[in-house]
């Protein structure tokens, strides 16, 4: 197979990449999921791995650190156009969030994809 | 809310001596401020049982203000104890006694509202003018409601047949946890405190992370008002306390209002414990200005253009921020051309100034969240056509999280149009006819409020019954008088609020099936 790579859905920051090894190392595998909506929404939640039942229409978007990156069905479809880059700030998290470490949250930037990579894209759908 | 603030801000005995409140705990403020506050939990203060605390930010300035109890999950076991020991006794209480103890907080709010006002304006960085006008009023006139309410609320009895009646009782459901959201700590905490109490429910009551002590604050209005144990109130991170609240198996219902992930986590829970849940989860309110508004340049008009303007009331964190602007192609340039002149004159600084209209973002993680909103609009290609950056206020608001009123024009398509971005950021675009306009206005996850505004009234009726949100303005926005019922379709949520109906939601129905025949059924 000789085509263009496929680009990932959600890249890590190095710190992102960090912060998640320190959080695995001190309470075991987590998971993330995308939220949307009111107040901390459209924030990326860590959850320790299995705390939050992925239900069968959700959408793996990547595999990040080793952890597993969902989205909504629903919000994917609105989503799919962009690359989220898994990043690490200061700040206690303000929902349910694991912290990304002392005094740090999570968070996601956003970044469109390009005509090359949405047409990689389209031959690599997301797991659903 | 015109007619509201004239009667507030307008009014001397309520205003500030020096045109801007003095911070709390400062000399002559009306906030007084102590270093520390530990947990209200059985009518009295509890220090956490691991004795931890976390410094409160002030999103005015930037700066550590006091500290709270950083609550652990045997803290909530605590709480749940207090509530608990006092449910039995609450829920015996008799209607008259309920009310009047739900007339008394009213009593209470109404007389420190100015003192309150300013401790959530600090807390929040919302502008004390709103605080004053329309959050703590409204939180007042909730408990009213409620008292009201529940005194008006009758069970029914159905005459099966003429020897057999079927009763209904409301009887409490017992311990209620709630998860409050920040951007209203007061009002959204009496939204759910009201209907819990006046069923006879005791409550836990966890605030937002952003935005724990205003409610502190009410907590030591209220110690001599409310018995001990049935409002209880903990402050702490959400990963732990939340969770432990939320999953207990000692509560009978949970409320939470907040973003999706975290709702069907709360839905999650209350399965696992066969619990009832309500969850509001935001919304992406579009706001629909037909052409017909601009037939005269009248009060309506005025009102019309105000009306665009809300979406920076409270910043833009609200729930139902009118967030999406769908204005009629034909009067676009017109009618835009108005609404950025009223915008331009929006004051942005000290939200204890009453004459700042705007004012702070409720925490650094929040501000950093709008300028990737913005960043990821201009990608797609949405057009600035107001603000659109941090706003540096200088002096000692520099630090502070303040963000220009902006305004992105651009297609419904946009991450921009999509997501509740929680900030003083409008999405903008224009529509052809009523058919695309109301396309529009459904194309989206969400369905929790909407505006719609024209001087046809079929239309707007038709317009309002289309529109898949729990919530249409007609006419106006941003009201949230105590009767109208509150809550979402589609994503939005599950449940109601800010309604009698909320003392159904917050109360089991008993059926008492009685015989007054004394003949045998004849199976057996």
């Amino acid at each position: 197979m000789n085509r263009s790579p496929v680009p990932r859905r959600v890249q890590a920051t190095a710190a992102a990449l960090g912060a998640i090894a320190r959080v695995v190392a001190d309470v075991g595998p987590v998971m993330f999921f995308q939220s949307g909506g009111c107040c901390d929404g459209s924030l990326p939640l860590c959850f320790r791995d299995g705390e939050f039942i992925v239900g069968d229409h959700d959408v793996k978007l990547d595999t990040v650190g080793g952890c597993s990156f969902y989205i909504d069905h629903r919000q994917f479809e609105v989503w799919k156009h962009t690359q989220i880059i898994l990043d690490v700030s200061e700040g206690e998290p303000e929902g349910f969030s694991l912290a990304a470490g002392p005094e740090c949250h999570f968070v996601i930037r956003s970044r469109v994809f390009d005509a090359d990579e949405l047409k990689a894209l389209a031959t690599s759908p997301a797991d659903s | 809310m015109t007619d509201v603030l004239d009667i507030e801000v307008a009014g001397e005995a309520t205003g500030p001596k020096n045109g801007v409140f003095a911070a709390p705990g400062q000399p002559g403020s009306v906030v007084t401020l102590l270093p520390r506050y530990e947990n209200f939990i059985g009518g009295k203060w509890v220090a956490p049982v691991r004795g931890e605390y976390m410094a409160n930010v002030s999103p005015v300035n930037g700066k550590v203000f006091c500290d709270v109890a950083r609550s652990t999950a045997e803290d909530v076991e605590l709480a749940l104890d207090a509530a608990h020991a006092a449910r039995k006794a609450w829920g015996e209480t008799s209607l008259t006694e309920r009310a009047a103890v739900l007339n008394k907080i009213a009593d209470v709010i109404e007389a420190n509202l100015q003192m309150l006002a300013v401790a959530e304006s600090w807390e929040n960085g919302k502008p004390v003018r709103e605080t004053l006008a329309a959050d703590i009023p409204l939180a007042v006139d909730h408990f009213r409601y409620f008292a009201g309410a529940t005194r008006s609320l009758e069970g029914r009895s159905t005459e099966i047949d003429k020897d057999t009646v079927a009763y209904h009782f409301h009887e409490p459901l017992g311990v209620i946890g709630q998860i409050i959201p920040f951007n209203f700590p007061l009002l959204m905490a009496a939204w759910k405190i009201a209907p819990a109490l006046a069923a006879g429910n005791c409550t836990v009551v966890k605030p937002a992370s952003p935005t724990p002590w205003s409610i502190l604050k009410l907590a030591e209005l209220l110690q001599d008002v409310v018995p001990p144990g049935v409002l209880n109130i903990i402050t702490g991170p959400g990963a732990e306390i939340g969770k432990a609240l939320a999953s207990s198996p000692r509560i009978a219902k949970i409320g939470f209002t907040g973003e999706t992930t975290t709702g069907r986590l709360i839905m999650q829970y209350a399965a696992q414990n066969l619990i009832p849940s309500t969850v509001e989860l935001g919304g992406k309110s579009p706001n629909i200005f037909f052409a017909d508004v601009m037939d005269a340049d009248d009060d309506f008009l005025d009102k019309a253009i105000e009306g665009l303007v809300l979406y920076a009331f409270n910043k833009g964190e609200v729930c139902t921020c009118p967030s999406r602007a769908l204005i009629e192609e034909s009067i676009y340039d017109r009618f835009m051309e108005r609404c950025l002149a009223r915008i331009e004159k929006i004051t942005q600084g000290n939200p204890l100034d009453p004459t700042t209209m705007l004012g702070a973002q409720v925490s650094k993680q929040q501000m950093e969240k709008i300028t990737s909103y913005v960043e990821i609009g201009l990608l797609e290609g949405a057009e600035c056509l107001i603000g659109g950056k941090a706003a540096h206020l200088g002096g000692d608001l520099e630090n502070g999280y303040y963000f220009e009123p902006t305004i992105l024009k651009g297609h419904n398509k946009m991450r921009v149009f999509q997501e509740e971005i929680f900030g003083p950021v409008l999405a903008v675009t224009t529509f052809k006819d009523e058919a695309q306009a109301l396309e529009i206005a459904n194309d989206t996850l969400y369905g929790l409020g909407a505006g719609v505004w024209t001087r046809d009234g079929n239309r707007a009726y038709r317009m309002g019954r289309g529109i898949q949100a729990g919530r249409v303005w007609t006419n106006c926005y941003h009201l949230y008088p105590a009767g109208a019922a509150f809550g979402g379709y589609k994503i939005s949520g599950v449940g109601r609020e800010n309604h009698q109906m909320m003392l159904e939601h917050y109360s089991q129905t008993k059926n008492l099936l009685v015989s007054y025949s004394t003949k045998p059924l004849g199976f057996f």
